[in-house]
């Protein structure tokens, strides 16, 4: 069981700049890109440093894949798919996305799942 | 799983770090578990630098490596920690008032300075040259003794070879009046020729420093106050000696080899096989202790060779340690002296092409073989420049007229392509021509960090940084690769040349930019580029419009992100001089919010823990009491740091606060390629080390001498002299012209020691930029920091006055106000720190652990 919850009004975001989001208990990190006006979301906890840092990683591209870096160390992450393209065994989990109303919600599990 | 070995290693020195380095990169430390015993305090550091401590240098600056070896599982280093036996039955070694075993042993003790039996030799003020705490206890004898006595001190250095002279070099720099006594008839004796000798000896009393040889010394006396003060010689002559350097020597530290029954060489040294096996198979030497191929090897080259034979040995192998190159270069006194090869023409027949030119201080010789085709080897006094090219060229043809080698002019180096793939290239790592090239054609390195990196060439002493490139850039061509300055995948030019293309564009944003001169959206390199860019062009505040995507969580939220998420502050405190009231402002801020505090190495106080929610909050603090930025997360001017100069110390020659104060408030806020730091110091002694800095400044009896290019971290540079006794106004003018110059031409997080080196010219050309406006750009250079100073603002104060601006320090979108649930601390001498994970684990299940003291060993 999944439903969508709401977070923060699309304008809250900058574009091409993340911000945090606590959801559910959840830290989450939320990216607003310029070109596509997506808005995606992967987690905010750092896998290398285990600090919850990733909404104030830099925004940018691989080979035409969206991407974020980590500020800690720099590792950059596919937004897409949360996989880190700089070591195949690490990942952020990802969270479906969508606008409606002017507002970003992000799909959770019903029930806790998210941990 | 199999059983890990042991291995234990007695010494930590140069050559026991670089065994360990070798066994963590072939991974050998899964097999084995290395404990490494030294008895010296610090871990293993540079010796062959350890001059430049005198230059008041941080002595952490010379260690090797970056500690993380120490670090890793299966690899201890234990500090202070002298191994006082071997049990050879037990296979344990004593330390530590207790045993270790092992399985092998590996013996890279080196060696002790030796004291000729002279009387006297043992008084207070005698000294030797070989570790960390002589060099430290040297100087500050010197410079107590100097304000005791209240003139200048008399230094008296007893041996005239490579250690004497740099010894008498290190006293000179101190203020001290020296002496070099050299008991054979000419200076360097083992190094270089009689001539060579000569013109040595020149050029350093030119220096100021006296020079006697075919001189013993027979007595040293003591004064009243039982420290040493008259030097006595055997023809009955005497000085006066307020400090004595003993530099006539060393000898193999083999005692505990020859303890435990270990075959020694008749002049010591533990006798080993080209495996470094010694007579005991369990047991290796390396380093200056052993005795391999007939000899001692007393330079750090084949020392590391010895460690890289016995870390495959250990893995297996059977490389094998069959003697090395003996060629030395040196700066001795800013002198350059060079030998390589057969320097003294010891082979039948060889011939000796000389060039000398008493008047310049340059003596060169080239030893050819009996047809005058081969070089033997030579030596270079003087001017040493030709030796990166000469020395790989060693039993080799020279082809053209060898002369042409020594004038000054025709120093025309083989071409990249003609050195054969066997010559050595990197003497401290033995690195061949092969090898380089085999970087580029077979593990794709294409700059120089890498080729360095992948092959160590140019690591060590760094004196073939110039050929390995050579080599590099011919071999690239050769494959048809093209030497890439791209900056990133998103723009292909370098970071001056976009510097330009802004510069003389309107632009002034990050997408008009990408989408004229790039492609993509860009990325963690490229960003942060282009927002220094249009800041040093003072296009828009930071924090502006699209500014504000470009920037690294550093500057965007204007501080320092450390390891638990949080962020340091430091407000700006030019100069270091800061008020009590604005202590304790800051001290108030800190216990109000509950911040780690900790004093900077910039002269300035660094306020850890600040939650991002918290920034504007204490900025506002902070501001209303007169602070600002301290920029201490940007790409930019840090600090001028300054000693306290003549209106308080008795020493200071002219007021150095008052100008770093001047100069902070000048520079501070300038977007650079890379960090920049400037200090000041108010006479010679140099107590704020601006040599060490980016831009130095020393003051003079007449005014200011200028240095530029220095940095410490992890490879510190000392900055070189750029010009002597300017006024106040002719220094401002040439630190704004060599500082814009700087930030227009340098590449991405290049600093400003290696792009001296990368301008063509090198610091010449960058002279007659700024003094002979050699390329017309003077008065750009000017107008640019001119505009710089005029619009120039606090960035925090201007970011608290926009409610906009402040809407990111939110610490979640939905939650701006709610602290990161996960931050955990603990308590350490009454402040608090990040716990780490053991701690963590025990605070969230609630209980109460005791904090760790620090572990002794690293
Ligand atoms: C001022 C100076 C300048 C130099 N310049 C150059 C140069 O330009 N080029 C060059 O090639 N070489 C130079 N050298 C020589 C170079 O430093 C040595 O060759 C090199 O350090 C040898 O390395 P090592 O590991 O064998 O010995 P070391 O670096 O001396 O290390 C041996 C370590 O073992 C420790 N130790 C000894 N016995 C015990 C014990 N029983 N228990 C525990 N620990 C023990 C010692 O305290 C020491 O720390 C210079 C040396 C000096 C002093
Ligand atoms: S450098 Fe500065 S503090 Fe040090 S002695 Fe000279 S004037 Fe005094």
């Amino acid at each position: 069981m999944t439903e969508w919850q709401r977070v923060c009004e699309l304008d809250a975001l900058v574009p091409d700049r993340g911000a945090a989001a606590l959801i559910g208990g959840h830290q989450v990190a939320l990216f607003r890109l310029s070109d596509s006006g997506e808005v995606h979301a992967v987690d905010h906890l750092d896998p290398f440093s285990h600090a919850n840092v990733m909404a104030r990683g830099l925004v940018g591209s691989r080979k035409g894949t969206p991407t974020v870096a980590s500020p800690m160390h720099k590792q950059s992450f596919d937004l897409l798919t949360g996989q880190c393209l700089d070591d195949p065994e690490v990942s952020l989990q990802v969270w479906p996305t969508r606008v409606s109303d002017g507002w970003v919600e992000v799909q959770v599990e019903a029930r806790s799942g998210a941990a | 799983m199999t059983q890990k070995k042991k291995l234990a290693v007695v010494g930590a020195g140069m050559v026991a770090h670089r065994l360990v380095e070798a066994m963590v990169e072939r991974g050998a430390d899964e097999a084995w578990d290395i404990e490494v015993f030294g008895d010296e305090t610090r871990p293993p550091y540079d010796r062959v630098a350890l001059t430049s401590f005198f230059s008041d240098r941080d002595p952490e600056d010379l260690l090797l490596g970056d500690g993380e070896l120490w670090k890793r599982p299966g690899v201890r280093l234990y500090r202070g920690s002298i191994v006082s036996s071997i049990d050879r039955e037990a296979k344990q070694i004593r330390a530590r008032n207790t045993t270790f075993d092992y399985d092998r042993l590996v013996l890279a003790t080196g060696s002790y300075a030796t004291v000729p039996p002279v009387e006297g030799s043992d008084l207070p003020g005698c000294f030797v040259y070989r570790t960390v705490d002589d060099v430290a206890e040297l100087r500050a004898w010197v410079l107590d003794r100097e304000a005791v006595l209240g003139r200048k001190v008399k230094g008296a250095v007893v041996g005239g070879g490579l250690l004497g002279l740099e010894a008498a070099g290190a006293l000179t720099a101190l203020g001290a009046d020296t002496t070099v006594i050299e008991f054979a008839d000419w200076l360097m004796p083992l190094q270089v020729d009689q001539a060579g000798g000569g013109a040595l000896r020149r050029i350093i009393e030119q220096l100021g420093v006296t020079v006697r040889t075919s001189t013993a010394t027979s007595k040293l006396r003591a004064g009243r106050d039982g420290k040493v003060t008259r030097m006595q010689f055997a023809d009955g002559d005497k000085i006066p000696a307020d400090v004595v350097v003993f530099a006539t020597g060393v000898r193999p530290r083999d005692e505990l080899a020859r303890e435990a029954g270990l075959e020694l060489g008749e002049r010591g040294g533990v006798i080993a096989d080209e495996a470094c096996t010694t007579s005991d198979d369990s047991i290796f030497a390396i380093g200056e202790v052993a005795h391999i191929a007939g000899r001692v090897w007393g330079l750090v080259g084949p020392g590391y060779s010895m460690a890289e034979v016995v870390a495959d040995r250990l893995l297996g192998g059977d490389a094998t340690f069959e003697g090395a190159d003996l060629s030395t270069k040196l700066k001795l006194l800013g002198v350059d002296v060079a030998s390589f090869g057969d320097a003294f023409a010891a082979t039948n027949g060889s011939l000796e092409v000389v060039y000398a030119d008493p008047t310049a201080g340059v003596y060169k010789k080239l030893v050819m073989s009996d047809d005058a085709q081969t070089l033997l080897g030579g030596m270079l006094v003087g001017d040493a420049s030709a030796y990166t090219n000469l020395r790989p060229m060693v039993g080799r043809a020279l082809g053209s007229d060898p002369t042409a080698w020594l004038l000054p002019e025709g120093m025309e180096p083989p071409s990249g392509s003609s050195l054969p793939d066997d010559a050595n290239v990197c003497s401290c790592n033995n690195v061949t021509a092969g090898t380089i090239r085999g970087a580029v054609t077979d593990h794709q390195c294409t700059d120089i960090a890498a080729v360095k990196q992948c092959t160590k060439a140019g690591t060590s002493c760094g004196s073939c940084v110039s050929l390995v490139k050579k080599l590099m850039e011919t071999q690239m061509a050769e494959e048809g690769l093209e030497v890439s300055t791209a900056l990133c995948e998103h723009f292909s030019v370098t970071r001056a040349q976009l510097f330009d293309i802004v510069w003389v564009s309107e632009i002034s944003t990050f997408s008009e930019l990408i989408d004229k001169h790039g492609t993509g959206r860009g990325c963690d390199i490229c960003r942060p580029v282009v927002a220094s860019i249009l800041g040093s062009l003072g296009k828009g505040h930071v924090l502006e419009g699209e500014n504000a995507t470009l920037q690294d969580t550093n500057d965007h939220v204007m501080a320092n992100l450390q390891k638990d998420g949080t962020y340091s502050v430091v407000p700006r405190i030019p100069g270091g001089e800061v008020t009590p009231a604005g202590l304790i402002v800051i001290g108030q801020v800190a216990a109000d919010f509950g911040l780690y505090t900790k004093i900077t190495g910039g002269q300035r106080i660094d306020l850890f823990g600040a939650r991002i929610e918290q920034l504007p909050e204490i900025w506002k603090r902070l501001v209303d009491a007169g602070f600002e930025s301290g920029h201490a997360y940007g790409k930019s001017l840090r600090t001028v740091k300054s000693c306290v100069g003549q209106s308080w110390c008795r020493y200071g020659v002219q007021d150095s606060t008052t100008l770093a104060i001047d100069l902070e408030l000048r520079y501070r806020g300038l977007r650079s390629p890379h960090k920049l730091k400037l200090a000041v110091s108010g006479c010679a002694r140099e107590c704020a080390e601006a040599r060490g800095k980016d831009v130095g400044i020393i003051a003079t009896d007449k005014g200011w001498n200028l240095y530029v290019g220095g940095n410490g971290g992890f490879t510190p540079r000392h900055a070189q002299l750029f010009a002597e006794d300017l006024s106040t106004e002719e220094l401002v003018q040439a630190i704004d012209r060599f500082l814009m110059y700087y930030v227009r031409t340098a590449d991405r997080l290049q600093r400003t020691a290696p792009w001296l080196e990368s301008i063509e010219g090198g610091i010449d050309a960058v002279r007659a930029v700024v003094f002979d406006d050699s390329l017309g750009i003077a008065a750009d250079l000017d107008a640019a920091m001119a505009a710089h100073v005029n619009t120039y603002e606090d960035e925090w104060a201007a970011t608290l006055a926009d409610e906009k601006k402040l809407l990111r320090f939110a610490s979640f979108v939905n939650a701006p106000e709610t602290p990161d649930p996960d931050l955990v601390y603990v308590e350490e001498r009454g402040q608090r720190r990040p716990a780490d994970d053991e701690e963590r684990a025990v605070l969230i299940a609630g209980a109460t652990i005791p904090v760790r003291d620090a572990e002794v060993t690293v």
